[in-house]
């Protein structure tokens, strides 16, 4: 038993930290260092030295000084056996191995004659391989979209490998793509419109949407059953099928390349599941505080105005931020719908800088980024809200 | 008394519904019916613009008098391939402004020119004259008369609106060699990319339910993929995979991994050798597959996650003390827990990922073996520009949606309203 748990520690382990210096190497390549081999097979066997040292010393020795030292010579090890590379990288290492070494904490001799602890292992290491398979494959684009924008075409056609910022020249210089966007591209018209045209969605949504919901939630009527039912299927027709007859009526109405006749479409195509989700709120608020009201003598907007929406702001900012995001980055109504440059949105603008094969790239990285940041932004500060909403509205994507 | 109350109260939530359902009814049900009628009718992209008859203003001076003036209409017919029945026009001069040696074709009343110019063929164009001078002889100001718009009006007909059908563009559909090709495109596409975002998303949504440090920041960037705005991604994955200087591919080369870059997003087949067997892959198509994956399995996790932090404590415990590993308490108690918000979600996620079209439009374009149903519907009607052919692929695509609802709502619809 005590062998079994011994071995898989020690392979799990040294693959991690093998795999774990491969990618800090791989990162480092994209800043400029020239490396061509991984030498997995050689950081394999030294991982596995540093993993022995450490199980075997165990707690016999104090823990900081004895990661501070195990770090250490693996790192002098390491840029001794390995290509020459600078002062940063190797710091980059000792710097994992520490951490590394860290969580090695725990593994000693004793722990690993505990029962059943193999299968605990490989999972602990599992996870550990997950956070940083997650980590890697989600940031990868983003960081690359986010450097790529500062680079220029001819570094970037020199060596498209090395994403390092050059931070001798001058902001300018740094930031020259969002300039060009600005400028040339007219990004920030594309901006105004693509706010004018979520936020008008997220407001004439909630105006329709209120009112349905309530009466969905609280009133009876013929046919509520049927429409509530409704509500959902109606949800899952998707966009495609309704663009060309869309497209045709638009165009014979003059309402293509118009913000009002994406205006309209957006907020059609988000109010079901906005009456779906506000619905299911308001039946959650209690009936006694309406009835309560109704003696007072408010008809049902009263009502709504002032006891329904002070009590349901939290789904109500769910739903609003939920629109906002679907409306932002809608693209096929607005590629169908928009052929003037003036009336673009960013979505938009952005699919027609990639019509002409020259654009550079950077410009179309400076143009994601314009258009990606805010709504992330607004994820991360709201992100409770913008949660709750994606899972309600999760049917949909 | 208490039925004039369920009277007002009908009254009002009709009241408040009308707007809404309205809403819903103009733009998402009446264009689905809409496409039955178009997918009947050869209709191009060219046909659906209705002919309009226009008329340009110019006003220009008589030689060296002040007093008269000629008004040039350059009048056309706005299409090159429809007629225009009985053209109406009129046209408002300013006071005490007469026109002389008026066209037959028009009357002057009241400041008034009114012109008849009956039938105008597909691509008409006349320049139309008229001279017009101040009755006191005074000077005219050319503002004045350019400050009024002539008014047009005719008659056409709208192909949209008349009755000849014909069953050409469903037999188009149906009769095409690689319909079945589409068919299996589309499937392959929505199975793999439903799958394998639903497996991501267990594996991350048992990862965050374990506790370790920076918890939160991972649930955070979990969802980046979906949250983002599909354009930016698609683009920033299409540079990543570029085979000239795209990143990844140069770091394979730079390392030896390949010889040379892979066309990831260009090349259809990818010829495998396993043990002398040679296997053909899908390659755009994978890797088409493996974005959607990336995009949407954030939305499995959050409903996985939602439903793992459900699963009762003491579950746990008891497995605890019985000693079960980790990986046992997968198989044995979150499993069988999740199982039924699995079916619902891939369920759901097979629809949505069934009518997916911008990933793909944006990746590939519907090129290299990875053209699917939705994207049929833009390259009929938009790229060759025939409107009822595009229709009708809609209309394939809303049956088979409709199928699936009702094996949908047959197998979980209950279940669904449960968890």
């Amino acid at each position: 038993m005590k062998f079994k748990s011994l071995i898989i520690t020690l392979f799990a382990s040294s693959i991690f930290l093998t795999i774990i210096i491969c990618i800090w190497k791989i990162l480092a390549t994209l800043q400029g260092l020239s490396f061509t081999n991984l030498n997995f097979n050689l950081n394999l066997l030294l991982s596995l030295g540093l993993v022995i040292t450490s199980v075997f010393i165990g707690k016999k020795f104090n823990h900081i000084l004895k990661i501070f030292i195990l770090s250490l010579s693996f790192t002098i090890l390491y840029t001794f056996l390995n290509e020459n590379s600078p002062m940063w990288f190797s710091a980059g290492i000792f710097l994992l191995i520490l951490l590394f070494t860290n969580k090695l904490k725990k593994y000693d001799l004793k722990y690993l004659n505990q029962d059943f602890i193999s299968e605990k292992i490989v999972f602990e290491f599992l996870s550990l391989f997950a956070i940083v398979f997650f980590a890697l494959v989600i940031l990868f684009p983003f960081y690359i979209m986010f450097v790529t924008s500062f680079k220029t075409q001819t570094a970037l056609l020199i060596n498209p490998i090395d994403l390092s910022i050059d931070f001798s020249k001058n902001i300018f210089e740094i930031f020259k793509s969002y300039f060009v966007i600005f400028k040339t591209y007219d990004f920030g018209r594309y901006i105004l419109t693509s706010s004018y045209v979520s936020v008008g969605t997220v407001l004439i949504t909630l105006l329709f949407a209120i009112p349905a919901a309530y009466a969905v939630a609280r009133l009876n009527f013929f046919g509520k059953t049927f429409l509530s039912t409704s509500i959902l299927i109606i949800y899952m027709f998707p966009a495609i099928v309704l663009v060309i007859p869309l497209y045709t009526v638009f165009s014979q109405l003059g309402l293509r390349n118009s913000v009002e006749g994406l205006l309209i479409v957006y907020t059609a195509t988000t109010l079901p599941v906005a009456i779906y989700m506000l619905q299911g709120y308001f039946k959650s608020i209690p009936k006694e505080i309406e009835e309560a009201g109704l003696i007072d003598g408010q008809n049902w907007f009263g009502i709504i105005i002032k006891i329904i929406i002070p009590l349901s702001l939290p789904a109500i900012a769910s739903v609003s931020l939920y629109v906002f995001m679907i409306a932002w980055n809608e693209f096929l109504f607005s590629l169908m719908f928009l052929d003037n440059p003036k009336t673009f949105t960013l979505s938009r603008a952005i699919n027609h800088l990639t019509g002409d094969a020259e654009t550079p790239r950077q410009y179309l990285m400076a143009g994601s980024v314009v258009v990606t940041l805010p709504i992330l932004l607004i994820f991360i500060y709201f992100e409770k809200y913008l949660v709750s909403g994606l899972t309600a509205g999760s049917v949909k994507g | 008394m208490s039925t004039s109350l369920s009277k007002i109260e009908k009254r009002t939530a009709y009241t408040l519904l009308l707007p809404a359902v309205f809403l819903v009814f103009a733009i998402i049900l009446f264009p689905i019916f809409a496409n039955v009628w178009i997918s009947f009718k050869e209709v191009g992209l060219k046909d659906i613009r209705i002919p309009e008859p226009r008329a340009k203003k110019i006003v220009k001076n008589i030689q060296d008098s002040n007093f008269e003036l000629k008004i040039i209409y350059k009048l056309r017919n706005s299409s090159l391939i429809q007629d225009i029945r009985e053209v109406r026009f009129s046209d408002k001069l300013p006071k005490n402004i007469e026109p002389f040696n008026l066209d037959k074709r028009c009357k002057f009343k009241s400041q008034k020119i009114k012109c008849f110019f009956g039938n105008w063929e597909a691509g008409y164009r006349e320049n139309f004259e008229i001279f017009v001078k101040d009755v006191n002889n005074n000077a005219i100001n050319k503002n004045d008369i350019k400050s009024y718009n002539p008014d047009l009006n005719g008659k056409s007909n709208n192909i949209l609106l008349t009755t000849d059908f014909t069953l050409k563009n469903f037999k188009k559909v149906f009769m095409n060699n690689n319909f079945f090709e589409l068919l299996m495109t589309t499937f392959y596409f929505t199975f793999f990319g439903t799958f394998g975002a639903i497996l991501l998303g267990i594996f991350a949504a048992q990862l965050v339910n374990q506790k370790f440090y920076g918890r939160t920041f991972m649930r955070s960037i979990l969802l980046f993929p979906y949250v983002g705005p599909v354009v930016a991604l698609a683009y920033t994955w299409t540079l990543l995979l570029d085979p000239n200087s795209g990143t990844i591919n140069s770091l394979l080369v730079n390392y030896g991994v390949i010889e040379k870059p892979i066309n990831l997003l260009g090349q259809k087949y990818l010829i495998i050798n396993i043990l002398g067997f040679e296997l053909k892959l899908r390659l755009a198509l994978t890797t088409v597959i493996f974005f959607e994956i990336w995009r949407y399995f954030p939305l499995a996790f959050l409903f996985i996650l939602a439903r793992l932090q459900a699963i009762p404590r003491d579950l746990y415990e008891a497995a605890d003390v019985d000693g079960a590993g980790p990986f046992r308490k997968f198989f044995y108690i979150t499993l069988p827990q999740i199982t039924a918000i699995l079916s619902i979600l891939f369920m759901i996620r097979f629809i949505w990922n069934f009518n997916k079209f911008e990933d793909i439009f944006l990746l590939t374009g519907g090129a290299s073996g990875t053209l699917t149903l939705p994207i049929s519907v833009y390259q009929q009607g938009f790229a060759i520009s025939n409107i009822g052919m595009g229709s009708a692929v809609s209309i394939v695509i809303v049956l088979l949606l409709i199928i699936f609802m009702i094996i949908y709502f047959k197998l979980i619809g209950k279940k669904a309203n449960e968890i």
